[in-house]
């Protein structure tokens, strides 16, 4: 079981792409009317449901760390703000939409923050190249986030859509797209909240999703067995 | 013939130097940016282009390298395209990506971008009123009315920037100046700093749950839910910080966000320090290594140079005092006069004036990109990235023509005709004299700003 005292997701990306008004939104849910630089760290909490509806449900909070900066910072910035990667249960990469250089540097974003990494289980990497694979096995739960969705045209949307689900294949997470000036892209029952309440589940409860799959695995093989057995004549 | 291999050669450089520019602007400035505008680059390769060819005419008339004629056709064509280009292309294109950034002032992008460089220009024109930069017997719309004026606004940048230099470099050269950092200060640093975070995120969780608890309070009373709802909706409009109406139901939810404030002010502050403690850590190991004792004793010797030169600049406002020799015939007297070695004047100094020319060039070359970039990641973000790379190319291109204009005095008489003959009659003791004032004023408030900064920075130690 994840500790119950603290769950702390990690929100990186290049400077102006939205973290601030992201967490803003999904901690207040309100718009953030004017954003301005972070300097350093800004945490937020949110407030969320672990089962919702049903008789194990259970309220916790979930701090949202947004750390400001970008990857080309001197190296003295980059080594205080490795203070803040400590034991970090989830991370939430945001790049815009509308700039192809904020994706690009999401690798160099995770590979900082997982790269610090203190607890035993952290991805071991080798000379800061990436590695498919290493992400595979992470145990860590990435989230992609992509801001300013209403600022790209029609005709390109299909572009930009694809271009996201290649990055999410490589990170091995799951994307959202959307833009952090209107609530209506998280409002409850869209995909979207869906994969975010699914993304802070796993945070969470990092056992979940294996334990998922090999319950379901096993009752999977029941109702073969099942089957089989009444086939019999 | 020879004109047509001269023009060959010298559009070939150009094409070399805009090639230069344009992988400059790619790698190193809009490395973080996506350029979606090519018509920035191109401006920005075209200045640093045709400034380029500037030094390399002058280098070409030190050598005498091409034919005199072609030389001077080729000097009047670079000058007037530069000035066209400082003048009308970039002034109006930062107009235009200033105008397009306003959202109000999306439909007449244009008309307004010519209202902004219209307003441009009169500046530009008055600014040459205060200086006593013309002879009266040049008329309204010659060449040398616009030239002056770039050239007034070009040394004042030149004498700010070499004034903060000649200040600045010595001081981040010497590990005289490197306060004494620890290791443990720095930790002790640090846990103050998450010890802090901690405290905001408990705070923030108490703030999260009183909200919660009075929003299903109000949900549980039916009576008051048009009320709850009202107010709900006003708070809803406002941004989360503001939790105004709120205060008539719980007072103290105002007294923990006060507080909350309070200490995210106190986190930046301790980041800050925290980022300012870890790069004179790393200084300083630097200064162990032999790359950092080499530099610690050029530090030496520049400090002495700033000295010098803010001696001599003194020297030359009090005693109103022009050199009129350069430095390459002056040195070459006193070795033939006082140390009595002979040797063939002509030949070493158009050698010597070459090379100490082309030094010149090159550093003032480097250390202008190098500032520029620095100054570019340091403002820019990706909606003001165009603007400010238009403005730097205005800065450059202005620099780099005032730097040939003060390079006229570097260069002994027989290569200072073809400058003189190509800018015109201007003043010339005018522009060394206010870059003189400039570099004064410059260096001195440098030295005072990085006394006070310098003074300042321990003190925030002794109360750890």
């Amino acid at each position: 079981m994840a500790s119950l005292d603290r769950v702390k997701v990690l929100v990186l990306g290049d400077s102006g792409v939205g973290k601030s008004s992201l967490v803003h939104l999904l901690c207040q849910n309100q718009v953030l009317g004017n954003p301005s630089w972070t300097v350093g760290c800004s945490v937020d909490v949110r407030v969320q449901d672990y089962k919702e509806g049903t008789p194990e449900e259970k309220t916790y909070y979930i701090e949202l760390w947004d750390v400001g900066g970008s990857v080309g910072s001197a190296s003295s910035i980059k080594s205080t703000r490795a203070v803040f990667y400590n034991s970090v249960n989830g991370i939430m990469l945001v790049h815009d939409l509308t700039n192809k250089k904020s994706s690009q540097n999401l690798y160099r974003w995770s590979l900082e923050a997982l790269n610090k990494d203190s607890s035993p289980t952290g991805v071991i990497v080798s000379n800061g190249d990436y590695d498919r694979e290493q992400f595979a096995e992470n145990p860590v739960p990435l989230l992609l986030i992509g801001t300013k969705f209403d600022q790209i045209p029609e005709n390109k949307r299909n572009e930009v859509l694809t271009r996201t689900a290649f990055l999410s294949e490589d990170f091995n997470a799951e994307e959202i797209n959307l833009d952090c000036t209107n609530p209506r892209y998280l409002a409850a029952g869209t995909s979207n909240a869906v994969k975010l309440s699914r993304f802070f589940d796993k945070v969470r409860n990092p056992q979940l999703s294996t334990v998922t799959c090999s319950v379901s695995a096993e009752i999977v093989m029941f109702v073969v067995w099942l089957y089989c057995g009444e086939q019999k004549p | 013939m020879s004109f047509m291999v001269d023009s060959v050669i010298m559009f070939t450089s150009q094409v070399l130097f805009f090639g230069f520019g344009w992988l400059f602007f790619m790698r190193q400035l809009f490395k973080d940016y996506e350029v979606r505008q090519y018509i920035v680059q191109v401006v920005f390769s075209i200045t640093f282009a045709f400034s380029c060819t500037m030094f390399e005419l002058i280098i070409f008339e030190i050598l005498g390298a091409l034919s005199s004629t072609s030389r001077y056709f080729h000097w009047k064509l670079n000058l007037y395209v530069i000035l066209l280009v400082l003048i009308f292309v970039v002034p109006f294109y930062i107009g235009y990506f200033v105008v397009s950034n306003i959202r109000l002032l999306q439909r007449q992008k244009l008309l307004f971008a010519c209202m902004v460089w219209f307003t441009f220009m009169y500046f530009f024109w008055k600014l040459g009123d205060p200086f006593p930069i013309l002879s009266p017997k040049h008329g309204i719309l010659s060449i040398e009315q616009l030239i002056s004026r770039v050239g007034v606004i070009g040394v004042t940048l030149m004498a700010l920037l070499s004034g903060f230099g000649a200040v600045n470099c010595p001081y981040t050269y010497m590990s005289y100046f490197l306060r004494n950092v620890t290791d443990s200060d720095i930790l002790a640093l640090e846990r103050r700093l998450l010890q802090t975070m901690d405290m905001i995120v408990s705070k923030k969780k108490r703030i999260a749950m009183t909200r919660r608890q009075m929003y299903q309070r109000g949900e549980d009373q039916n009576k008051q839910t048009g009320f709850w709802g009202m107010i709900k909706s006003v708070t809803s409009t406002q941004t989360g910080s503001e939790n105004v109406s709120l205060d008539s139901f719980s007072p103290d939810l105002s007294l923990i966000q006060q507080e909350v404030d309070a200490l995210e002010e106190l986190s930046r502050q301790l980041f800050l320090e925290t980022v300012d403690l870890q790069s004179t850590k790393e200084r300083i190991e630097y200064s162990k290594t032999f790359q950092g004792k080499y530099f610690n004793f050029l530090g030496y010797f520049f400090s002495i140079y700033c000295v010098w030169k803010i001696f001599m600049a003194t020297i030359n406002i009090v005693f109103d005092r022009v050199g009129k020799t350069d430095p390459v015939t002056r040195g070459i007297e006193i070795t033939v006069n006082y140390l009595g070695i002979q040797f063939d004047v002509k030949f070493w100094s158009q050698h010597i004036s070459f090379i100490l020319v082309g030094i010149i060039i090159v550093t003032s070359i480097r250390g202008l990109l190098i500032t520029l970039t620095k100054f570019f990641y340091a403002i820019s973000s990706s909606k003001s990235s165009n603007v400010i790379v238009l403005v730097l190319a205005q800065i450059m291109g202005m620099y780099f023509v005032s730097s040939v204009l003060l390079m006229r005095m570097s260069m002994p008489l027989e290569y200072r005709s073809i400058v003189t003959e190509v800018l015109g009659e201007l003043q010339f003791n005018f522009y060394h004299r206010w870059f003189d004032v400039i570099f004064l004023v410059s260096a001195l408030s440098s030295i005072l700003f990085l006394y006070l900064a310098h003074k300042q920075a321990p003190e925030k130690h002794m109360t750890l």
